[in-house]
């Protein structure tokens, strides 16, 4: 392998982390805070992918430059009113109920979603590329690569993940969030409405996954499926990460992305294997994940 | 116990006679009932398990070693016998079962079902991307084997897998009805109502659920030999999660708390995929999707406990 | 010269801060009745997890029956023949409370089926006099949940007993008990006890019921076995009066 092919690969690891954490990120928030393993992150990715792709080519050619803030229009939507239907019809009727239906509910949604899908924008591949072509090409280290995928993605990934730490340890929402999910009972008995922490927290993890999707969008053709693949990928960064854990979520999600990066070029029938083998390396010696407490939830 | 048959057992024959005489008529359903029974034995390890309050994410990878069972028999040494298919199927899923059963037993709650997943998801993408041993997605083709020396026709052949599923599901739920009767089947269950105790019986609580897991790949394993002779084929899908999620469903659609479960889940599963796929072009998953979320919220015991609500009330409840 | 079964030396244990046992040495002779008494927090239900292989302690060793049992596991402790009877019942809620006792016997005989059912064991006369024995022969197929926290405790017992054991550890066995049946069950337990030679440690904080059934007292305080004798001898101890009884 030459150092050409390994700066690609580099590139390659790091675009392709920064979607993954997006959705992982948001995967592990409203696990750690509802514990619920939302099975529905991968449709609301892939929602967000294809309205964000619908926007996107509704309005370039008003003015291309107008896709960026589509895309985020669209993970907005997404977030809010799948996740916030999701979060308000089907989570909270069963607060307090075993942890398996909360995850099979979400497992129907999941269902109801893909079909969905297909319903609504069919199962041809659609591609929406406006946002990628805009930006330029940079050179890294001699290596000629997009911009969008190089910078822009990574930079939403870093800002996501300093807005997050931001957020939850600084402001007051955050406070109250992360009091909720320390002690739910506690909390109450100040005057929290866990009900309303629930429902924000899950809106803002199912937007990141819409963001996801949305960002995802002009990188690749959109097919039926991508989905399912994507939740069960979220979920194994997020799972080998620690459920709940942010920073660790990011490294994870960076270390499974060069890793498949560099499998691509070198021995390509691994590709897949590698994120789930990892999955079972990690929970086998450390249940909680990488970066996961014994002891604490921590977010 | 006193002669009196429970509720459920009569539904339960009378369900296994409809899926006897009922193909006879409608010869459509030849194919739709197998499936019922197939899946409905891969489900059955399932209940085993939540049994022990454990629910597996990754049965798929069982369903999908029993197939591929099959299938790798079919390709590389040519011809195939129902009965050996399902030995082996049944076999390689208990050995894999064994093996995999070792590290995930030492697991509970959502750790035991992650490292199921995560299993499963190895397996699948060692299935999906070994081109050259697996075809990789497109699967294998499975041509029907022969039953004990004799061929048969298309059209007779559907009812010879129709009532060696018949047969095989029959046997699996008396079988496992009898193994949660037992003293390990009891212990099984005391596994999700106080483990510690069990311990301090002097009972290894990993080696019974070992044993119930094994079982259950058993179990796993033949249903996906039955569905790969019945469908003809065994794809990567097979073992993907969301091939496991559709058995815990159609566990929790039916109703967990008794054997027969399983079976009610699947009819119900297959026959809204049967007829909305005739008729509703492509909304079944739609429409399974709101029917599971119906009884999660309605329902939560499953379709057995909307019966045996409702047998209890007839009886004046309690 | 009574038999030593089980026998703790320089047991050390602490959790944090709180030191739980800070050198237990305890001797458990063959045939008796032995009461633990002491404040709450003074170790002795650590003392019980301990010996029972639920904690492993920090220094020290426990050997029953000459065998080295201290950091080994409760299922195989339990093997060796001690069984456990806790101060919250902890019973198998879903299932009978006859079921229960199966389960115990089953677990007592080893090798258990998987085909024959639970409910035709040959042990089951034998479960149903222990169930007689502590006077809950009633609720025999009611399910465990169903039944109050007294005869829960009792179900607890007869859980223990069911495992023949040669040593019964039992945390508080009649808290929870209505005070009318506290002396009839006692009588019928130690009597029983006595009959299939079995050994006992009760935590108590009864003093009547100490007086009454224990042969030897430990008196626990801090961590430290403070003194052990008669009961007579340890309840007319002005230190343990004021220490622990709280006269």
């Amino acid at each position: 392998m030459n150092s050409t092919l390994a700066i690609l690969a580099i590139l390659d690891g790091i675009s392709y982390a920064a979607l993954v954490f997006l959705v992982s990120v948001g995967l592990s928030l409203i696990f750690g805070v509802l514990r619920v393993v939302n099975v529905a992150h991968g449709s609301l990715y892939a929602f967000g992918a294809y309205l964000g792709a619908t926007f996107s080519l509704a309005i370039a050619p008003i003015s291309p430059w107008l896709t960026y803030p589509a895309l985020l229009a669209a993970s907005i939507v997404i977030g809010v009113v799948c996740g916030g239907f999701i979060e308000r019809f089907l989570l909270r009727p069963l607060s307090g109920q075993e942890d398996v239906l909360q995850l099979l509910i979400t497992f129907a949604a999941f269902m109801i979603m893909d079909n969905l899908q297909r319903l609504i924008w069919g199962v041809q591949p659609i591609f929406a590329a406006e946002p990628l072509r805009l930006l330029p090409n940079v050179a890294v280290f001699g290596v000629s690569y997009t911009s969008y995928q190089v910078i822009l993605l990574p930079g939403v990934a870093l800002a996501t993940l300093f807005g997050l730490r931001y957020f939850l340890r600084r402001t007051l929402s955050g406070a109250v969030i992360l009091a909720v999910t320390e002690d739910r009972e506690a909390s109450a008995a100040i005057g929290i409405d866990a009900k309303r922490v629930y429902f924000v927290t899950f809106v803002i993890g199912a937007s990141l996954a819409a963001l996801g999707g949305a960002l995802a969008s002009p990188t690749t053709s959109l097919v039926p499926g991508m989905g399912a693949d994507m939740i069960v990928l979220s979920f194994a960064v997020a799972a080998t990460a620690g459920l709940g854990q942010i920073e660790g979520t990011a490294l994870t999600a960076l270390m499974i992305g060069l890793t498949r990066a560099f499998v691509i070029y070198l021995q390509p029938e691994f590709e897949v294997l590698v994120p789930y083998l990892l999955m079972v390396l990690v929970l086998l010696v450390r249940p909680f994940g990488l970066f996961g407490a014994m002891q604490v939830r921590k977010i | 116990m006193s002669g009196r048959i429970k509720p459920v057992t009569t539904i339960a024959v009378i369900f296994f006679l409809v899926s006897a005489v009922g193909p006879l008529l409608v010869s459509s359903w030849a194919t739709l009932f197998a499936l019922i029974l197939a899946k409905g034995i891969v489900v059955l390890g399932i209940i085993l398990l939540l049994q022990a309050g454990q629910v597996s994410f990754g049965h798929a990878m069982f369903f999908a070693t029993g197939a591929y069972t099959a299938a790798f028999w079919g390709k590389y040494v040519g011809g195939g016998d129902i009965v050996l298919f399902i030995a082996l199927g049944g076999i390689t899923s208990a050995v894999f079962g064994l093996i995999v059963g070792l590290f995930v037993v030492r697991y509970r709650e959502i750790f035991f079902g992650m490292l199921n997943l995560a299993f499963s998801m190895v397996l699948w993408s060692l299935l999906e991307k070994m081109f050259h041993y697996t075809n990789g997605a497109d699967g294998i083709r499975v041509p029907r084997p022969a039953l004990l020396g004799l061929s048969f026709t298309p059209e007779t052949f559907q009812y010879v897998i129709l009532y060696v599923s018949l047969l095989i599901a029959v046997v699996a739920f008396y079988g496992v009805q009898r193994y949660l009767d037992s003293p390990l089947g009891h212990m099984l269950r005391a596994i999700k109502s106080n483990e510690t105790r069990l311990e301090y019986l002097g009972t290894s609580a990993r080696r019974v659920l070992l044993i119930g897991y094994v079982i259950s790949a058993f179990l796993g394993g033949i249903g996906g030999t039955l569905v790969a002779i019945i469908q003809q084929i065994a794809t990567p899908e097979f073992g993907f999660w969301t091939k496991s999620g559709e058995f815990v469903f159609i566990a929790i659609l039916g109703g967990s708390a008794h054997a027969f479960g399983g079976f009610a889940g699947a009819a119900m599963f297959e026959c809204v995929r049967f007829y909305a796929a005739a008729h509703l072009a492509d909304t079944w998953q739609l429409i399974l999707g709101v029917v599971l979320i119906v009884i999660i919220l309605y329902a939560p015991n499953g379709l057995i406990g909307l019966r045996q609500r409702y047998g209890q009330a007839k009886q004046g409840g309690h | 010269m009574a038999n030593v079964l089980l026998s703790a030396k320089g047991i050390k244990i602490r959790f944090g801060g709180v030191v739980a046992a800070d050198g237990i040495d305890l001797d458990v002779l063959q045939g008796e009745n032995l009461a633990i008494i002491g404040p709450n927090g003074a170790g002795k239900t650590t003392f019980l997890n301990i010996s029972t292989g639920y904690l492993r302690p920090q220094a020290g060793s426990i050997t029953f029956l000459g065998q080295e049992i201290t950091a080994q596991l409760p299922r195989t402790i339990t093997k060796l023949g001690i069984a456990r009877a806790f101060q919250i019942p902890q019973l198998f809620l879903d299932q009978t409370v006859m079921e229960n006792m199966l389960i115990a016997a089953a677990s007592r005989l080893g090798n258990p089926s998987g085909f024959t059912a639970l409910s035709a064991l040959p042990e089951r006369p034998e479960m149903e006099r222990l169930l007689d024995l502590v006077g809950v022969k009633l609720y025999a197929s009611r399910k465990a949940r169903e039944l109050p926290e007294g005869q829960r405790k009792l179900v607890d017992i007869a859980l223990a007993l069911a495992l023949q054991p040669r040593l019964l550890l039992m945390d508080e066995p009649t808290s929870g008990v209505a005070s009318a049946e506290k002396l009839e069950i006692m009588d019928i337990l130690t009597s029983a006890l006595a009959k299939e030679k079995v050994t006992s440690v009760f935590v108590e904080h009864d003093m009547d019921m100490v007086e009454r059934y224990a042969h030897r007292v430990a008196v626990w305080n801090v961590g430290k076995i403070q003194k052990v004798g008669t009961p007579a001898e340890v309840l007319a101890d002005p230190k343990v009066r004021e220490q622990v009884i709280g006269i």
